[in-house]
């Protein structure tokens, strides 16, 4: 057994060396046509200026939400963001601590990919990307991309996704002769939330800025719930109140960053740090109402990019990470067996993508990444796994007149070790994708598109190696879509509407080799397996407005999500078909703004329908649909030349208890306050 | 157009807002499986659930009408808070009552013996398995009185059942799982099912019931789980192995030398007496079929003499046998099948030769079941 190990280093080894000779070479070679561009005369270079900059638009435009709007709507994480995205699922644990996580059309969490400033956040060990512990006070832009960012100069590790989320952190801007910003918020509220924060941004020179960014979260995470029953007469049977413990958190984020712009490209270099400490409010269960686990979580990366300047033949971006994530998980319940353990993640990431500008309607790319990923635990017989992938991808984009079509075959090649026993083989796995745009009005932008993406999910750490659940023969999880959608967008000068948009999506998704946890015995045996088949049909519609009535301009928008997602695993068993857990049939939002002077007004409703707790789609397992109202206010004015913003928000205004996941209640009626000091 | 707005806002809230109702207490589902025969007794069966998920349930089989009632806990008890709780790992009837060990609710759930009305909770941290003498009712438990960083041991808990509270308990080994009483003395079998690392308790621990102070630990084999009585004063022990190179293995403890005098080379994953006879069945998961094979013994109790059975004849297979029980009176074999552990299981009734008699939908992880007096 040994022997064999040793040797499967060695194979890991030269490959790994190959590559990342490979990769130097590539890089290398872009410095000869960076050199060649500058004798492209001005005209030349203004007319392919138009052009890529038309071009830099994705093949199928994302969902997003940004500046004013993201603002506006005074949620304080991106998980509470995200809700108001289609063809998304937010599994949320409730309260301030509880973890938050997205499932883009029912793949699964595991196959999303969310990336912070360009470069994805990795988890090696459970897949997990928690966006409570996201804050948006930082944040620019939420985008969310259905099979990949369908553009062509970016990490090969972007091609890799089932359906992404790009979260944009600010960068510095400064109005006239202005050298700094400073900006300075506080927030409180309900769940005894305190949450000061402060933004820095300096010009250093013409040519570099600086931000730092602090942000502070104290919550207790306390608030009421209720659970009641009625009786078939109408009586109630039961009726419960009681008040959420052991969800409280401290956290402490810090960032800060460096921003380049020159002729000869542009630069960023930036570091995240996040502490917290954090109570883990479990399930409320007969006699149980309280739980005794706690959580600390140290989050540090560091990371850099280099792109050359736009409009050059040939293009270069560069990216650079290392993360480190370290998480103690205690039990501490006399109640409950004892556990204490501690984990420590480290991720290592380099990445080159070359873009070659052949004709004005056609480019070619090409993308190196290698990513390294450890993990260390004080589990008894942990075998600390290491995991290399390199990924290769090619992708390149056609460009006649209204036609856009784009398509890009990802290559990943992972080769893991382990400490102990035999770790799981190579895996050398193929993602084709082709995007297809087209505008049949020229005088109207209405857009046909359509998509069909292969994609799959490595098992994680935890799925392959967990000591005593993990299956190291484990194969990866594919998923496989198609998408065709219709958008049409107008906008009117002087009239009494602005802007008009509606977009539609239908697709048909089918998950394959799904991994799931399956007991193998009686005592603590589960192991997990590749057995579920998940075919997912589905629509997403949404509809944006905004309209002058007077002095005030009144937004709307409304997205409606359809999902039939059913378990297709075995003929033999009793959930065969029904509709796969926490997916709802019909989901949805509503926002609605009114903007007059310096007030602001908006409302959001959002409508998640009936779901099922568990695969079998039985009346015990019915979570009833829950809907919930918000309502904020706000503000701006000045005091003594200093722009301040005030407001005031109410969220679930109609106090309605619900869970989203059975037996972790949400919150009722809540209050947030928010004051923004800009010098 | 801001009318506009406002009344496609207020439509498309209306239509939403239709759709939620107040939660009605889930009601049981009733299906006759089988003609009645009021001469034989009917159950109880303890659906486990998943852990964590508050959906542990209790169904039970009327013999008299040949109805199996799923889910019946709610329904009879709607005033209870959150309803029967989470993890059942035990059941039993005892004097008039039902008790249910409630491992994730941490507590023991007594009930009426006909009716499965709610009579009142004992709060026992992390349960296991009950057993009873005189008045006194005995639950292992995982989690003994000190606490602490480092392994833990175990704890026999015992409370009166007529004042219904707490009245002491005693430190036993490592994660104990069945116990049972012979010659005066308690038996708990420990597992230490959390160490497989640092290596199984091997342990029975032996308490005397006037004292209620451990006398002394049987070495016997590691992994322990199951004990029974039968009434020659020997107790059967099971043992899980390592689900490696360490097969299951069966022993037989004597009660009056408390000796290890028996080894009988079979895996027994339950065992139940009845009579002069015990039925053992067990299971083993095989990493290549990615399935259970099943064996089936009878032990003589007078000469302890294993024979190999067939308690199923006729072909039915199960995805995955989690339970087992015979009836006193026809001997006819039940067993529950927990599928996939997370979904409904099932319940089969097999006849003394056996037939399949009737099959009926269970709770989740159906495991234990008890016989009506």
């Amino acid at each position: 057994m040994r022997t064999t190990t040793i040797l499967d280093m060695k194979k890991t080894r030269r490959v790994n060396l190959w590559l990342i000779g490979q990769f130097l070479f590539l890089c290398g070679a872009g410095v000869a046509p960076v050199a060649a561009q500058n004798r492209l005369d001005s005209l030349q270079h203004l007319q392919e200026l138009t052009v890529t900059a038309h071009r830099k638009e994705a093949v199928i435009a994302p969902q997003k939400l940004s500046g004013e709007t993201l603002s506006r709507l005074n949620s304080l994480s991106v998980a509470d963001a995200i809700r108001f995205f289609s063809g998304v699922q937010l599994k949320d644990y409730g309260g301030i601590g509880g973890i938050k996580t997205i499932n883009i059309r029912s793949m699964g969490s595991n196959q999303t990919g969310v990336f912070y400033d360009g470069i994805q956040l990795g988890n090696a060990q459970n897949g997990q990307i928690d966006l409570g512990k996201f804050s948006l006070d930082n944040l620019e832009e939420i985008a969310i991309y259905n099979g990949q960012k369908s553009e062509i100069l970016q990490p090969a590790r972007d091609y890799g996704t089932s359906g992404s989320v790009y979260l944009r952190s600010r960068r510095p801007r400064f109005d006239g002769a202005k050298k700094y910003n400073l900006r300075l918020t506080l927030k409180g509220g309900s769940f005894g939330l305190v949450n000061p924060s402060v933004l820095w941004e300096q010009k250093i020179s013409r040519q570099v800025n600086s931000s730092f960014n602090a942000e502070y979260t104290h919550a207790t995470g306390r608030y009421k719930f209720r659970y009641r029953r009625v009786l078939p007469d109408g009586s109630t049977a039961y009726d419960t109140t009681a008040v959420r413990q052991n969800g409280d958190v401290e956290a402490l984020r810090l960032e800060g960053g460096f921003f380049g712009s020159t002729d000869r490209g542009d630069w960023t270099a930036k570091a995240y740090f996040y502490n917290a400490e954090r109570g883990i409010p479990g399930p409320i269960l007969n006699n149980v109402w309280r739980h005794g686990e706690r959580q600390w979580d140290r989050n540090f990366f560091t990371q850099g990019s280099w792109q050359s300047p736009a409009g050059k033949r040939y293009r270069l971006l560069v990216n650079a990470k290392y993360a480190y994530d370290y998480t103690e998980y205690l039990r501490d319940d006399p109640r409950e067996m004892y556990i204490h353990n501690h984990y420590r993640q480290q991720e290592g990431y380099l990445s080159a993508a070359h873009l070659l500008h052949l004709f004005p309607w056609w480019e070619v790319s090409l993308s190196t990444d290698l990513q390294w990923n450890y993990l260390d635990a004080d589990l008894n017989d942990f075998v600390y796994p290491t995991r290399y992938t390199e990924m290769i991808a090619v992708a390149t984009s056609f460009q006649w007149k209204r036609l856009h079509i784009q398509g890009s075959l990802l290559g990943t090649f992972i080769q893991e070790q382990t400490r102990l026993y035999n770790p799981s083989p190579h895996r050398d796995e193929y993602s084709p994708a082709l995007f297809v745009n087209y505008r049949p009005l020229a005088q109207h932008d209405l857009q046909l598109r359509a998509f069909c993406k292969r994609a799959f999910r490595m098992p994680t750490f935890n799925d392959l190696y967990y000591t005593d659940i993990g299956n190291k023969y484990l194969k990866p999880e594919f998923t496989v879509q198609y998408d065709g959608g219709i958008s049409y967008r107008k906008s009117w000068e002087q009239a009494f509407f602005n802007t008009f948009e509606i977009t539609g999506d239908g697709y048909y998704n089918i998950v394959t080799d799904k991994i799931i946890a399956y007991p193998t015995g009686r005592q603590f045996r589960w192991s997990m397996l590749n057995l579920g088949r998940v075919e997912i049909r589905g629509c997403d519609l949404s509809v944006q407005t905004t309209a002058l009535v007077g002095k005030v301009t009144i937004g709307l928008q409304g997205k409606y999500t359809y999902q039939k997602a059913q378990d297709f695993t075995d003929p033999d068993y009793k959930y065969y078909g029904d509709q796969i857990p926490y997916i709802p049939l019909h989901s949805g939002s509503v926002m609605a703004w009114g903007i007059w002077k310096a007030w602001s007004l908006q409302y959001s409703f959002i409508y998640t329908g009936e779901r099922y707790s568990n695969s079998e789609n039985t009346a015990a397992n019915r979570l009833q649909p829950w809907y919930t109202s918000d309502l904020s206010l706000s503000r701006t004015f000045s005091i003594k030349k200093i722009a301040c913003k005030a407001s005031a928000e109410v969220n679930n205004l109609f106090n309605q208890h619900y869970d989203v996941i059975a037996n972790y209640p949400m919150p009722g009626t809540n209050f947030k306050i928010t004051l923004t000091i800009q010098l | 157009m801001k009318k506009i707005f406002f009344l496609s806002a207020l439509c498309m809230l209306g239509i939403l807002s239709s759709c939620r109702n107040d939660e009605p207490t889930v009601p049981s589902t009733n299906t006759p499986v089988t003609d009645g025969n009021p001469s034989t007794p009917g159950f109880y069966v303890l659906n486990e659930g998943q852990m964590g998920s508050n959906n542990s349930t209790l169904d039970f089989f009327d013999a008299s009408t040949g109805i199996y009632s799923a889910d019946i806990y709610a329904e009879r008890n709607p005033t209870v808070i959150k309803e029967l709780g989470d993890t059942g790992n035990d059941l039993k009837v005892y004097n008039g009552r039902l008790y249910a060990v409630m491992n994730g609710s941490h507590k023991v759930e007594i009930m009426t013996a006909d009716s499965a009305k709610h009579i009142a909770e004992v709060d026992i941290p992390n349960g296991r398995y009950i057993c009873f003498d005189g008045e006194t009712a005995y639950v292992s438990s995982y989690v003994g009185a000190s606490y602490g960083e480092g392994d833990i041991k175990g704890a026999v808990y015992r409370f009166n059942t007529k004042t219904l509270s707490v009245i002491d308990s005693v430190v036993v080994g490592y994660q104990p799982e069945e116990l049972a009483i012979a010659n005066g003395k308690l038996y708990v079998a420990n597992s230490g099912g959390y160490r497989y690392n640092s290596g199984y308790d091997n342990t029975v621990s032996v308490i005397d019931l006037a004292t209620f102070q451990k006398i002394k630990d049987i070495t016997v084999d590691i992994n322990l789980h199951r004990v029974k009585a039968d009434n020659k004063d020997n107790l059967y022990v099971s043992s899980r192995g390592n689900y490696m190179d360490i097969a299951a293995n069966l022993y037989v403890i004597d009660a009056q030398s408390d000796n290890v005098i028996d080894t009988l080379n079979i895996g027994a994953t339950d065992i139940c007496i009845v009579g002069d006879t015990a039925y053992t069945y067990s299971s083993e998961w095989s990493n290549e079929t990615f399935g259970y094979t099943y064996t089936y013994h009878t032990i003589d109790l007078n000469t302890r003499e294993v024979a190999e059975a067939q308690f199923i004849t006729d072909g039915t297979t199960l995805v995955a046998t989690y339970g087992m029980a015979v009836d006193p009176k026809t001997r006819q074999i039940y067993f529950t099948d927990a599928g996939d552990y997370v979904n409904s299981g099932s319940v089969y009734c097999f006849s003394p030769a056996g037939k399949l008699q009737w099959k009926a939908d269970a709770g989740v992880s159906p495991g234990h079941i008890a016989f009506t007096e």
